[in-house]
């Protein structure tokens, strides 16, 4: 990596971090509190005006060395060791008035959910010039006109009078580039960008991309890119260092990454989405049937499905994609039976379901069996995982006693996981077992169909990849269909047969996945398809460049 | 903006629920005395009265006719401001407690101008502080004067003041035409006795609602942008808090209103506890519905001043998309 690294040892060094070492003490529920090491031994050098892409999955420490250049520790993290050279001085050495007056000021901060970061009791405006206007970086009047004329840079629609709004009024995409006019509102020399565009859809998240690029090519400011998506980063970055277990595993060029990572975890991160599926035709009767639904919520006038049809095929996969909004959650919840359409009606195994979950018998619900995609939530904190997987052989089955331990073992089994965790709570467990339980407890049901919620969307990315390959190979094993609600193109590329569009309530394309996949496009399923970033330098300039339709976050 | 309209019809549904809830509580005050053994008749004319004379007064108090008639009538009289008259001495009970109530409401008004800002700028101070030595002492304090009866308080104060410095009356009597200096000195020791029994309650809350906020996302944002702790609380937590914050001080100005009967038989001071307790005591029906039916009324309006601060100081509701 000597080689590699010899670029950086000269020119004017903004940000420096050396041997940076970060601790916390976690309570584990069964031991005494202890230390643990979040970041070792980390570091980097930031020239002025460049971009450092830091990328990893959760946990890797990413946003924990984001911020150690603020000299913050969030939720009790504590920088042991190492420095942090801002400007030329030690800012582990200040005191907290220095550190006040660097945070806000020298360094700001964009964080991954604008929604939450801004405070739903004041206007915009306030928000923006606060950081500028406290630090006397520019009088309050001047102020408002930099951040108008960011606002008009970053493409807000109205600059003028934006700022008059609360948080609640604008969209997440136009609210993340409000967030980054409030960064560059007092010309910092450095800003950390924490995972802006993970929260957005993936037709936002190519506009916000763009204009976070611009900003900063306009601005000369440098950053710290945090992302766990390594297709995004390479799109604004100039160096990418990749980060595992809080230590670096490769720091080089963006190209070099890309095109010729050295580790193999890198590699691998590179590689991910690559998994061998063959799309299978419609063939028989469809397992489930949804004909001419129409749906509102609350006896509203405004529908949210219009007139929808799919089939779903026993034993095969139909994916339903679209942005937030576009209903497809909707869908879900009429199959479900949890909301009562208006009109239409859904067959399920040659029969009509009963569109009330009341009604529906006891068979009908097992048969149809959903994954979500906040592990977390979907599982009692309290209960062990074999009483959540447990619970619908006892429910539906009538199982008991060694009999049930016995098939808990079984699915236990079958998605990976060892008998010993049967007795584990689900905060013991990984985002991605938890997943994983969450999987069993709907296998246990012996369903026909199970319905996935954008089961992955909450995983990194290597992980969202052994689920989809464990859920392709159940499929197999079991003959179990899927209905995979997704937001994610690559996911529905990998393990797809069938594939319908929605956009604003309405299946745009439906249809096999070669079909559907294979120009002409329509104008909406064209803009989603160019949305996906690719692992190519260049990508979003060539996507913004070649779109025929606005994306619903402009 | 639109968004006035949808508040304003929020908040008429909230006075019109707050009307409909003190119509039930009314129901409910004249039921309980219906309840109660005896009547006003008998609890006039005492154990050893004459059948002939009971009926007689019973026609008089019109106490003959179905109890649906004379609840209405007496709810008539209400409305119109006619509380009844006093059975114990035949007074109109209305102009009665019209002195009182503005008494016990001058008492309330300056104990709660001192309690809810010392309460509140107590919890800011103990949110900044949190978990050190200031908040522990302020927390402390606090609850230790809420744990301690306020008739204890009540005279501890008088010994320390009334007694021993002489700073102030150990009786506070005000009359009517009283100066106003006066009228304050007089009430200086009920009020700070007051005021000691609310405050720990409410600087609690203050201080549970802000830690709460102080979770949230852009309590972080706020520290990024280099903001000295105070600023943050004050300009990024408190306004987030104000709801929970509103809803407690509300509940303890009801208790400066319709609590102080303790305080006021302490510190002799003409208000509307006293006036109960001397009326509770002599089994005087009309003035105990008369004054539980105040209580009750200040009860929900004070409520209702919290549910329609805790919508206005949305700004979800104030500015809808």
């Amino acid at each position: 990596m000597a080689e590699a690294l010899k670029h950086k040892t000269h020119g004017d060094a903004l940000l420096e971090i050396r041997d940076l070492k970060i601790e916390a003490t976690v309570y584990p529920p069964d031991e005494d509190p202890h230390d643990i090491t979040i970041v070792d031994g980390i570091s980097l050098k930031l020239e002025k005006g460049k971009v450092l892409g830091l990328i990893g999955e959760s946990g890797a420490g990413k946003s924990t060395i984001g911020l150690s250049a603020m000299a913050y520790g969030r939720g009790g993290v504590r920088i042991t060791g190492g420095e942090v050279i801002l400007n030329g001085r030690d800012i582990m050495k200040e005191k907290t008035r220095g550190v006040r007056h660097l945070r806000g000021a020298e360094v700001c901060y964009v964080a991954q959910s604008a929604a939450a970061a801004f405070n739903p009791a004041h206007k915009l405006m306030d928000q923006v010039v606060e950081a500028t206007v406290e630090h006397g970086r520019a009088s309050r009047k001047e102020a408002e006109k930099r951040a108008v004329a960011l606002f008009r840079k970053l493409s807000l629609p109205e600059p003028e009078r934006i700022g008059n709004r609360y948080p609640h009024q604008v969209s997440g995409g136009q609210l993340q580039r409000v967030m980054t006019a409030m960064a560059l509102c007092s010309e910092p020399d450095l800003i950390v960008f924490d995972e802006p565009t993970t929260a957005l859809d993936v037709t936002t998240q190519i506009d916000v991309l763009a204009a976070i690029k611009e900003a900063i090519r306009d601005t000369g400011v440098a950053a710290l890119y945090i992302t766990h998506d390594l297709a995004v980063v390479a799109q604004v970055s100039d160096e990418i260092m990749v980060l595992r277990h809080g230590k670096t595993v490769e720091w080089a060029e963006t190209r070099q990454i890309i095109e010729a990572p050295k580790e193999d975890y890198t590699k691998a991160l590179v590689a991910a989405h690559a998994i061998d599926h063959e799309e299978q035709k419609p063939a028989g009767s469809p397992a489930l049937s949804v004909k001419n639904i129409t749906a509102a919520y609350g006896g509203g006038k405004i529908d949210v499905l219009k007139d929808v049809s799919v089939d779903i095929f026993p034993g095969q996969t139909l994916a339903v994609v679209g942005e937030s909004g576009s209903g497809k959650s909707t869908l879900a919840r009429v199959i479900t039976g949890l909301l009562t359409p208006r009109e239409g009606e859904i067959e399920f195994a040659g029969r009509t379901l009963s569109p009330k979950l009341a009604q529906r018998t006891r068979d009908d619900l097992r048969e149809l069996q959903m994954i979500y995609q906040m592990a977390d939530t979907a599982m009692n904190p309290r209960q062990t995982v074999a009483t959540i997987i447990g619970r619908p052989l006892e429910f539906y089955f009538n199982m008991r006693g060694k009999e049930r331990d016995r098939r808990v073992a079984e699915l236990l089994d079958k998605i990976e996981m060892g008998t010993g965790y049967a007795d584990r709570y689900p905060a013991e467990l990984s985002g991605g077992q938890k997943q994983r339980v969450c999987i069993a407890r709907a296998l246990a049901a012996k369903p026909t169909l199970i319905i996935c919620d954008e089961v992955t969307s909450a995983l990194d990315p290597l992980v969202a990849n052994e689920i989809l390959k464990l859920l392709l190979e159940l499929q197999r094993e079991e003959q179990v269909a899927y209905l995979f609600i997704t937001h994610d193109l690559a996911t529905v590329k990998a393990i797809a047969d069938s594939i319908a569009v929605m956009y604003q309530g309405k299946v745009v394309r439906y249809g096999t996945k070669s079909e559907v996949l294979k120009p002409p496009f329509d104008d909406y399923t064209d803009l989603l398809l160019s949305s996906v970033p690719e692992m190519q330098l260049g990508w979003l300039e060539n996507a913004i460049a070649g779109r025929r339709m606005e994306s619903g976050g402009n | 903006m639109g968004g006035w309209g949808s508040i304003l019809k929020l908040i008429a549904q909230r006075i019109a629920l707050g009307v409909l809830l003190l119509l039930a509580v009314s129901v409910l005050i004249f039921m309980g005395t219906e309840i109660l053994p005896g009547d006003v008749a008998s609890s006039i004319l005492g154990q050893a009265a004459t059948p002939q004379a009971l009926e007689n007064l019973r026609r008089e108090l019109g106490l003959d006719q179905p109890a649906i008639v004379r609840y209405f009538s007496w709810l008539g009289g209400v409305l119109t401001g006619d509380l009844g008259v006093a059975l114990s001495n035949r007074r109109d009970i209305a102009s009665a407690i019209a002195p009182r109530l503005a008494n016990t409401l001058f008492l309330a008004f300056w104990a709660a101008a001192v309690s809810v800002p010392l309460a509140i700028l107590l919890g800011l101070i103990a949110v900044r502080y949190r978990n050190g030595v200031v908040d522990k002492t302020i927390s402390g304090l606090a609850l230790a004067s809420t744990s301690l009866p306020e008739f204890f308080i009540g005279y501890v104060l008088i010994f320390i003041f009334a007694v021993t410095l002489n700073w102030f009356p150990s009786f506070s009597t005000v009359y009517e035409g009283m100066p106003f200096w006066q009228r304050m000195q007089a009430i200086a020791l009920p009020a700070a006795a007051l005021t000691l029994v609310v405050l720990a309650h409410m600087m609690r809350m203050t201080r549970a609602a802000i830690l709460n906020v102080m979770q949230s996302a852009y309590i972080e944002t706020a520290e990024l942008k280099g903001l000295s702790q105070f600023d943050i609380i004050r300009r990024h937590a408190l306004p987030n808090a104000i709801a929970p914050v509103v809803n407690v001080v509300m509940l303890n100005l009801a208790f400066l209103v319709v609590g102080v009967v303790v305080v006021e038989v302490i510190f002799v001071y003409p208000g509307m506890g006293q006036y109960l307790v001397d009326h509770v005591s002599k089994r005087d029906v009309p003035v105990v519905q008369a004054v539980g039916l105040i209580f009750a009324a200040v009860y929900i309006g004070l409520n209702l001043i919290a549910d329609i601060a805790a919508i206005i100081a949305n700004p979800r509701l104030r500015h809808p998309r």
